[in-house]
C-alpha cells in the first residue's frame, strides 16, 4: 500500500523530468533568461549608487535573481497542470488508486528538482563572477532558502491550475501578481531601505511573502543588505511555504477533472 | 474477491445535477460479469456523465452504485483498482512514447518491474503497437492512440472496462479495427466492458444487450436480440400521397406488429416483409392511393431507438476543440 504510494510519487516525478529534459528550449531558454539578467543588470549598473543600496550591485543582485529562476521555473510546473487538464492527461491521473497527496507530492518534487537545477546555475554562474559568499554556513543556509522557495512557488501555481480552467487568465495574473510581487521584494533594486519611496508602499511591501525570501537568501549568501536576520526570515518562509503547500494540496484536490 | 453476485455494475436511482440542469436522472441497471454492455443515446445524453460517476470522477448528487461490490462513493480507491478506463478524449502524454506512456500507468497501479515488462509486451501485441511503442506519442494517428489507450486500460488487469466512446471519430477501417480488439480483449482476457456510444452498428454488433439512454433516462434495456424483434422481424418503410387514409385502412390488418408515421413516411413491423410488400400496395391502390417509394430492410437498432423516442438517434460529428474552449469559457466551467 505504502510502497504504491512511493512508487506512484516516483512516477510522477520521472514525468517531470523526461519532459524537461526533451524539451531543449525550455532548458535554454530558462537559464538564459536569469544569466541575461545577471549580466546585464549586474554588470550594466555595477558601480551606480542606488538608494538603499550598500556594497557592490551585483552582490545585491544575484540572489534576486537566483530567487527570480526558480519562482518562474516552480510556478511553471504548477499551472502545467492546467495543460494536463486542457489535454485530458490529468484525467487518467486521477483515475489512479493514489491518493491526492501523493500526486501533488511528486509532481511537486519534479517541479521543484528543475527549479532547483536552474537555481544552483544560476548560483555557481554568479559565484563565477565573482559575488561574495559570507560563510559555508551561509551558502548551506542559501540552499534551504532555494528549497523553500521552489516548494512554495509550486503550491502556488497548483493553487492557479486549480482554480483556472484555462491560459486565458494566466497573462493576467503574471502581469497584475507576480511582477508587482517580484519588484516589490526587493530582488532587483531595494525597497525596504529606500527613503526616496512613499512610506505606505514600504509597508506594504513587508506584507509580499517573496519579500523575506529573497532578503533571506540575501542574507544568508552574500551576508550583506539584509532587512531582517536571515534565521528570522527563515521561520517566516517555511510558515509561508507550509500555508502555500497545505492550500495547493487542498485546492487541487477539490477539482474535478 | 468481493463478489458475491455475478452482477459487476450495480447502480440504482443514480442522478446527477449540475446546477438546474439533470444530466442523469434516476438511472438503475446492471451489467452481468463477462458482458459487453452498451449505453446508446444521442450526444449530451448523460452517458459520460454516468461513466464519469461509476469511475469516481464524479460524486453522484443521488443514487448509489456499486462496481465490482464496491461502493463508488465510499470504496474510492478499491473501485479504481479494480476498474480500466478509456476516456472520450485522448488521455495520453504526447511528449512521453507509446511505451513510456504504459510504463507511466502501470507503476500508477503498482505493478513490480517484471510484471510491467511482460504485460507492455503483452498488451502492445494484443492491439499490435509492438513495432511503435518507442515513438512519441504526438507522432501517432487517431486511430493508434486510441488503440494505445485501450492498451493501457487493460494495462492492470481490471475487471471491468469503462469505454467512452471508443471509436468517435474514427474512419471506418480503423473502427472495425478497434471493434476487433474489444471483441478479443472481451474473449482473451474476460474482461466485462461497458461503452457508450452514438452510433447504432456499433452497439448492434459489440453489445449483447444495451440501455437506450436519451435526456439522461434510460428508455429501454434489454438484448440486441429482443430489441430488435420487439419492433419486428422486418421493418417496411413507404411514402405516398395520403399516410392517414392508408393508416385508418391499414391498422386492421392482423399482421401489422406495429405502425408508426415519422414526418411524411410509414415505417411498418411485419414478419416476412416481402410477401407483404404486394399486399399494402394492393390496399393502397384499392382506395386510390399512389404509392412513391416502399421498401422492407432488417430492423436496425436505429429503429429500436426511433420507436423508444420518436425521433432518429442524432449523429453529430466530433466537436472540434476550439468550439468546446470557447463553450467552455462562455458557461465560465
Amino acid at each position: 500500500m505504502i510502497g504504491a504510494e512511493f512508487q506512484a510519487i516516483y512516477v510522477m516525478w520521472l514525468r517531470e523530468m523526461k519532459r524537461f529534459s526533451r524539451s531543449r528550449s525550455r532548458i535554454v531558454g530558462v537559464i538564459i533568461q536569469p544569466l541575461f539578467f545577471l549580466v546585464i543588470l549586474g554588470f550594466g549598473l555595477r558601480g551606480a549608487i542606488l538608494p538603499g543600496l550598500t556594497g557592490d550591485y551585483i552582490d545585491f543582485i544575484a540572489p534576486g535573481i537566483v530567487a527570480m529562476a526558480i519562482l518562474f521555473s516552480s510556478m511553471f510546473t504548477g499551472i502545467s497542470v492546467l495543460w494536463d487538464k486542457q489535454f485530458g492527461f490529468l484525467q487518467e491521473v486521477l483515475v489512479a488508486p493514489i491518493s491526492r497527496f501523493s500526486i501533488i507530492i511528486g509532481r511537486t518534487f519534479g517541479g521543484a528538482t528543475i527549479s532547483l537545477l536552474q537555481g544552483f546555475i544560476i548560483l555557481i554562474i554568479s559565484i563565477f563572477l565573482g559575488v561574495t559568499v559570507s560563510s559555508t554556513a551561509g551558502l548551506f543556509l542559501t540552499i534551504i532558502f532555494m528549497v523553500l522557495l521552489a516548494f512554495t512557488a509550486v503550491g502556488f501555481g497548483l493553487i492557479l491550475a486549480s482554480l483556472m480552467r484555462d491560459f486565458q487568465g494566466f497573462q493576467i495574473i503574471i502581469n497584475l501578481i507576480i511582477l508587482p510581487l517580484f519588484f516589490l521584494s526587493s530582488a532587483i533594486v531595494p525597497i525596504q531601505t529606500n527613503e526616496n519611496l512613499p512610506k505606505f508602499l514600504i509597508d506594504a511591501s513587508f506584507a509580499n511573502p517573496l519579500f523575506y525570501m529573497v532578503d533571506g537568501l540575501r542574507g544568508s549568501l552574500t551576508g550583506m543588505n539584509w532587512v531582517f536576520d536571515p534565521l528570522i526570515n527563515l521561520v517566516i518562509v517555511f510558515i509561508i511555504c507550509a500555508i502555500m503547500m497545505g492550500l495547493g494540496t487542498y485546492f487541487f484536490s477539490k477539482s474535478e477533472a | 474477491m468481493k463478489l458475491m453476485t455475478s452482477d459487476i455494475i450495480k447502480t440504482e436511482n443514480l442522478t446527477k445535477k449540475f446546477d438546474n440542469f439533470t444530466a442523469v436522472d434516476n438511472v438503475s441497471f446492471t451489467v452481468k460479469q463477462g458482458e459487453i454492455f452498451g449505453f446508446l443515446g444521442p450526444n449530451g445524453a448523460g452517458k459520460t456523465t454516468t461513466i464519469k460517476m461509476l469511475t469516481t470522477l464524479l460524486n453522484p448528487t443521488d443514487g448509489f452504485a456499486e462496481v465490482v461490490g464496491f461502493n463508488i462513493i465510499k470504496q474510492k480507491d478499491e473501485v479504481r483498482k479494480k476498474i480500466g478506463i478509456v476516456f472520450q478524449e485522448p488521455a495520453l502524454d504526447n511528449e512521453l512514447t507509446g511505451r513510456e506512456n504504459l510504463d507511466f500507468h502501470a507503476r500508477m497501479y503498482g505493478l513490480d518491474k517484471k510484471n510491467r515488462k511482460t504485460r507492455i509486451n503483452q498488451v502492445l501485441k494484443l492491439v499490435d503497437l509492438v513495432n511503435k511503442k518507442d515513438e512519441y506519442v504526438n507522432n501517432y494517428s487517431g486511430g493508434m492512440k486510441r488503440r494505445l489507450e485501450i492498451a493501457r486500460g487493460l494495462m492492470h488487469h481490471p475487471t471491468v472496462l469503462f469505454l467512452d466512446e471508443p471509436t468517435l471519430g474514427l474512419d471506418a477501417q480503423t473502427r472495425r479495427a478497434i471493434w476487433e480488439y474489444i471483441k478479443k480483449m472481451n474473449r482473451d482476457e474476460g474482461t466485462t466492458i461497458f461503452l457508450t456510444t452514438h452510433y447504432m452498428d456499433e452497439a448492434d454488433y459489440l453489445c449483447k444487450r444495451i440501455g437506450i439512454i436519451d435526456q439522461g433516462k434510460i428508455l429501454v434495456i434489454d438484448t440486441t436480440e429482443n430489441l430488435k424483434n420487439s419492433v419486428g422481424n422486418d421493418v417496411i418503410t413507404l411514402s405516398c400521397d395520403d399516410l392517414e387514409i392508408l393508416i385508418i385502412r391499414i391498422q386492421k390488418e392482423p399482421w401489422i406488429k406495429n405502425i408508426k408515421m415519422y414526418g411524411s413516411s410509414l415505417t411498418l413491423g411485419v414478419e416476412k416483409g416481402e410477401e407483404k410488400i404486394p399486399v399494402i400496395i394492393e390496399i393502397a391502390q384499392s382506395l386510390g392511393l399512389k404509392i412513391k417509394s416502399i421498401s422492407v430492410r432488417k430492423p436496425t437498432l436505429d429503429d429500436v431507438f426511433l420507436s423508444f423516442t420518436g425521433k432518429n438517434i442524432r449523429i453529430e460529428e466530433p466537436e472540434p476543440v476550439y468550439k468546446k474552449i470557447a463553450r467552455r469559457r462562455l458557461l465560465g466551467r
